[in-house]
């Protein structure tokens, strides 16, 4: 077979795949809409300061004869607004807290008894329940509840010290709001690179056992084709989706978050790319033998999983323990999301990058030319 | 003059874990000939046609097409065989015009070839449309036009007509026949229906169990009985469908 005709068989195989995922509109939703959908609504969520509000549930049954010098029902009368609905549902006080760095808080305390209140802790309504006794303010709340435990600190501040300072400018407190430091900035790269191996895994391992179990493999190697060309065209066109929705993301990022690249650009195009390499060969190895749909389905689920919880994607993977954060780090997707995030937010280039390029470049290779060996066509 | 062997299967077995699909297969079958494959499911038709395929290897025994293994000439042998197999489904997002460019690249053909396997298998009014939208005999009959896109000397269709309503099935039947009057292509059918076998082959093949039960021209298989059904009931004590 000349080199013309290899290139032309190329193309056609290139072509059937670009087309058959250009036109499923199920491809481009979740491959390019919903990852900007999710880094818009994350993306939003913590970086918008509008008032966090808490409700707080205050047992209306219990001794009220003050706490701390001040009783709640006293503590209530001269601090909060109360609400005169006279709802039973509706909360009784609400205490507005300003605050232009941290953002405004908004107590709402809703008057009921012990069961009641234990019900609504269960269901996450409430998280914090205020309740006096014998003169003394008590706080129920599970400590091991971060956000609780943030009621308990702004509340017992207030409540405790006597001392309600419902406006303030927090001279001392310096929000971090430079670009690369804030959670959107940690976010998108690594909606980017979850991208890239969701894209691979689903897009490759499960096209080509949905494929085998058509027979469809079976069909296209009883013509001439060249048994590689069909996974390097499947692999080509997915790279390029790949790159075509990491630049949109991207595109999106710098828009609407004022996003920047304070790295190498060049150097962010060759980790993309390596990271495209590793998990295409990882997807054509995972994806050699079965023609089960739904064993494919576990075994793709099998690798992406622990990935997508490890890696880093949505908060620090510093955050498991010790002994297991070297191991988390060999992670092919852990690689690519350090490196992109290091080129995005810390302005690394080449030489920062030059060894997870190298290894993962070395995985992709190695798995793609493990699964051709053993790779079934029928 | 014979004429000349274009498939020759000398003694194929072949088992999968307990199951002996093919035991002991004979056939030569010469050019331009069309042959029928008959028998109930599980006769170890596929199987057969699989192998001489390539798709598969024979256990024991040795099969030749053109004079030629498939070890080492896979390349050439493709080039001269067309093969539609049994429940393949093409890529439901592909037009039957891009379904057959696909096809036609592998053999270094180019558009005019296409053109001419949608007017031979009748799909001019559907070659615009998604292969997802064709009924199940118009994507039969592209995958008998995939079949014939490289001109075989060697057609391999595997049940080609199982599950079609009369009419899709005639349809298949006519774009063979037209075939079979215009060019020496060999073809080897697998087939459940009787009157396919009939109508369509000049020499049948009663399987049944791994083995040929009887083989020949329609003529002669049926010199002593009403029909094919009769014949396989005299032989097997079971009627084809069962």
């Amino acid at each position: 077979m000349n080199r013309l005709n290899r290139i032309r068989q190329l193309w056609q195989l290139t072509l059937a795949h670009f087309r058959e995922i250009i036109r499923e509109p199920g491809v481009l939703f979740w491959g390019i809409g919903f990852p900007i959908l999710m880094s818009l609504g994350l993306g939003l969520a913590f970086t918008s300061s509008s008032d966090i509000i808490r409700k707080v549930a205050v047992i209306s049954d219990g001794n009220k004869t003050g706490s701390d010098n001040l009783s709640l029902n006293t503590f209530f009368t001269k601090n909060c607004e109360k609400n005169n609905s006279g709802k039973k549902e509706d909360y009784q006080w609400k205490l507005e807290l300003k605050d232009d760095k941290l953002g405004n808080s908004v107590f709402l305390f809703y008057s009921m008894n012990w069961d009641e209140a234990l019900v609504l802790l269960k269901r996450g309504t409430i998280n914090l329940i205020l309740k006096e006794n014998s003169g003394l303010t008590e706080y129920h709340f599970d400590p091991m509840n971060s956000d609780a435990e943030l009621t308990f600190l702004k509340l017992s501040s207030v409540i405790g010290s006597g001392k309600v300072v419902t406006e303030g400018n927090n001279a001392e407190i310096k929000p971090l709001t430079t670009t690369g430091s804030r959670y959107i900035d940690f976010l998108v790269p690594g909606l980017i690179t979850m991208g890239v191996m969701m894209s691979s895994m689903w897009g490759i391992s499960y096209g080509i056992i949905e494929k085998r179990s058509k027979k469809l493999l079976r069909r296209l190697i009883a013509t001439p084709m060249k048994k590689p060309h069909y996974l390097i065209s499947l692999i080509a066109v997915r790279i390029g989706m790949n790159f075509i929705e990491a630049l949109i993301l991207l595109v999106f990022g710098i828009i609407a978050f004022k996003m920047t690249i304070q790295g190498s650009i060049p150097a962010m195009i060759l980790m993309f790319l390596a990271g495209n390499i590793a998990f295409a060969g990882i997807a054509v190895f995972v994806s050699s033998h079965t023609s089960n749909t739904e064993v494919g389905n576990g075994i793709i689920n099998f690798v992406v999983m622990p990935m997508m919880i490890l890696s880093g994607i949505f908060f620090s993977y510093y955050n498991f323990p010790d002994w297991s954060i070297r191991v988390i780090q060999m992670l092919p997707l852990t690689m690519l999301t350090d490196g992109i995030r290091s080129i995005f937010n810390e302005g690394a280039g080449f030489p920062q990058v030059a060894l997870p390029i190298l290894v993962l470049t070395a995985i992709g290779t190695i798995f793609f030319t493990a699964g051709l060996k053993i790779f079934k066509w029928h | 003059m014979p004429a000349e062997i274009v498939i020759e299967v000398k003694n194929v077995w072949k088992s999968f874990k307990t199951v002996q699909a093919v035991r002991g297969i004979n056939l030569s079958i010469p050019k331009g000939q069309f042959v029928a494959l008959l028998g109930p499911n599980g006769a170890g038709k596929t199987t057969l046609v699989e192998m001489i395929e390539g798709i598969r290897k024979p256990d024991t025994g040795e099969i030749t097409i053109m004079g030629k293994h498939w070890k080492g000439n896979e390349d050439e042998l493709h080039r001269m065989i067309g093969i539609s197999l049994q429940e393949t489904r093409f890529i439901d997002k592909l037009r039957v015009t891009e379904t057959l460019q696909l096809f036609a690249s592998f053999f270094n053909l180019g558009i005019t070839r296409v053109n001419e396997i949608i007017r031979i298998v009748g799909l001019e009014e559907k070659k615009r449309s998604y292969v997802v939208n064709l009924s199940g005999g118009q994507r039969q009959r592209l995958a008998l036009g995939i079949a014939m896109i490289n001109t075989p000397g060697i057609l391999l269709l595997d049940e080609p007509t199982t599950g079609l309503d009369p009419n899709a099935r005639r349809e298949v039947w006519v774009i063979l026949h037209k075939l079979k009057e215009l060019s020496q292509t060999s073809m080897i059918l697998t087939t459940h229906y009787m009157e396919e076998a009939e109508k369509l082959c000049d020499y049948i093949v009663i399987m049944d169990n791994g083995i040929i039960l009887r083989e020949g021209t329609p003529p002669l298989l049926l010199a002593n009985h009403r029909n094919l059904d009769d014949l396989f009931v005299s032989l097997t004590g079971r009627k084809l469908y069962e």
